[in-house]
């Protein structure tokens, strides 16, 4: 089964020296699932400063500055892996480094009968060195 | 002969169908499909067994038939053309030849119970789920034993099973290193059920005073499954406490207080085996908060009359709670109990400053005891006021009853 993990938590939580041992914890964690082939993708956010949301009422589209909820945990990330059942996603989502200061939430993928387009081979092959975790190649 | 056999299967449906429909869950995959095709399985045995005589081994028939009707099921709901051996092949390779051995049955009962009580479900769906699959109430037992609708109980059991479909809660005893964690869970609503029982008053309806023998049930069950020092200490906390249901209520549903209760009423057969599992469990060095709670229990059991209650026993024992879980209220039955051991007068400060840190002002019994010690103590009016304030906020009818009953003893 499919999950994907969002990582919750207040941003002003973090040292830049903790979020910077955040991201090569979690990078390492990206590497360690896809030699498990548990691997889909994962990645942080930018800052909830820099969210936008658009909606659409009667006809009318709006855009306004901001998170479609305002809380005091915003999401900052996300895992999307594929496991047996949902004690193996709590086994994983709980070495998530992100949830030492905030919360994990798993959902399971809701998999449709309709055909999608396969994924592109690699998310970010721009040759860049990147902090974010995100893996060399998505399996399948 | 046709009677015989009819009682017989009776019996077999009473003793053996939650275990099958454990076998069946792991086997199916799918809760409603288990239990649906058990029911045929059922029925086919009501119809069949009479002319073809009793399987030599009903359970495994029972699983079997089960199985082949489950598939049956599947082929007439899906237009999909599957072979019978495909569908066979994805639900189940079990064949009626093979045996089905107790410890087979034993994990499939496991799976049954640490999937009805999985920390993702929410509390009132692990106790419904676990009401109607592991001990096979039906849904309107449980809504009458738990004071709901049928339908709110429903509900909850349909959400319940959807979440365990949908969510990919697996069917599966929990790794080694996450059973303390999971059994905990599971221990949670046993004792929650059983509560529910304990608290139930003799007006109420009688599955709803059956649930402490229900909750006792599956906790001989989950001892038998997984041999826990605190599944042992949860039982004999529960028998303990069930000891002396004869003795701590009276037929009109007033309360009785321990140290007013006839310990003659008390049950025996329940005392000596709830110490035997304390004993137990205190002697595996492994036991947590439940096995304490029953060694309490067991101090006052051993009593002979309440005024040889062996007091500094159970305030160490209090002690030893508060270390492993502490909360205001196992601080209040601590100072109760140091007062006395140690005379009212060292008690009460106790309990004062416990109310003054706040976090049991809305709990009638810290005030209760508050006023019962004050009253020993002859403080009358100080003691009346106490009175009123847990009378204030009781929210129990037999506690209301009994509080005004001391309040106009006290004038």
């Amino acid at each position: 089964m499919k999950y994907m993990l969002l990582v919750y938590g207040a941003e002003d939580a973090w040292t830049p020296e903790e979020r910077q041992r955040c991201m090569e914890d979690s990078t390492a964690l990206c590497h360690e699932l896809q030699t498990k082939g548990q691997f889909l993708g994962a990645s942080p956010l930018h800052s909830v400063t820099t969210a936008t949301s658009i909606s659409r009422r009667d006809g009318k589209r709006m855009i306004t500055d901001g998170p479609f909820a305002e809380t005091v945990e915003q999401l900052g990330g996300y895992f999307l892996i594929d496991v047996a059942n949902l004690d193996e996603a709590i086994a994983i989502a709980d070495r998530i480094p992100g949830g030492k200061k905030g919360t994990i939430e798993i959902r399971p993928i809701l998999e449709l009968d309709l055909p999608l387009p396969s994924p592109p081979v690699s998310a970010a092959s721009n040759g860049t060195e990147t902090e974010t975790p995100v893996a060399d190649e998505v399996p399948g | 002969m046709m009677e015989d056999l009819r009682a017989t299967i009776d019996d077999i449906y009473r003793r053996e169908s939650r275990r099958v429909f454990a076998t069946l869950v792991r086997l199916i995959g799918d809760f409603d499909l288990a239990e649906e095709a058990m029911h045929e399985a059922f029925a086919a045995a009501m119809q069949g067994w009479p002319s073809d005589g009793l399987p030599a081994n009903p359970r495994a028939w029972l699983v079997s038939t089960a199985r082949f009707k489950a598939i049956d099921v599947i082929r007439r709901r899906t237009r999909f053309d599957a072979s019978a051996e495909e569908l066979a092949r994805r639900y189940g390779s079990w064949t009626v030849d093979e045996p089905l051995d107790e410890q087979a049955i034993k994990d499939d009962q496991l799976r049954l119970i640490f999937t009805c009580c999985h920390p993702a479900l929410s509390p009132q769906a692990q106790v419904a789920l676990t009401l109607r699959e592991v001990c096979g109430l039906t849904t309107e037992e449980i809504a009458s034993a738990f004071l709901a609708s049928p339908t709110t109980i429903a509900q909850r059991i349909v959400r319940g099973k959807a979440k365990i479909r949908d969510a990919g809660i697996p069917y599966q005893v929990p790794s080694q290193q996450d059973i303390p964690e999971r059994l905990n869970s599971v221990l949670a609503v046993v004792y929650l059920v059983f509560n529910e029982g304990y608290f139930a008053t003799s007006g109420e309806s009688l599955t709803r005073q059956n649930l402490c023998a229900e909750a006792i049930r599956l906790g001989r069950l989950l001892l038998e499954l997984l041999p826990d020092a605190e599944v042992s200490g949860l039982l004999a906390l529960m028998l303990l406490s069930d000891s002396r249901r004869a003795a701590r209520g009276t037929a009109a549903g007033d309360v009785v207080l321990l140290e007013d209760q006839d310990r003659s009423l008390w049950n025996r057969d329940q005392i000596e085996e709830g110490t035997r599992l304390v004993e137990a469990a205190l002697a595996s060095r492994r036991f947590g908060s439940y096995t304490i709670q029953a060694a309490i229990s067991a101090v006052h059991a051993e009593a002979a009359t309440a005024a040889e209650t062996d007091w500094p026993q159970i305030v160490a024992l209090y002690d030893a709670l508060l270390r492993i879980s502490p909360s205001p209220v196992v601080e209040l039955n601590r100072a109760v109990a140091v007062a006395m051991r140690d005379g009212y007068e060292a008690g009460l400060p106790l309990i004062d400053s416990l109310l003054e840190r706040g976090e049991l002002a809305d709990y009638p019994l810290a005030h209760a005891a508050q006023a019962d010690l004050l009253r020993r103590l002859g403080r009358i009016d100080e003691a009346s006021a106490a009175y009123q304030r847990a009378i204030a906020i009781t929210k129990q009818e037999p506690q209301r009853r009994f509080l005004t009953k001391r309040l106009c003893e006290l004038r």
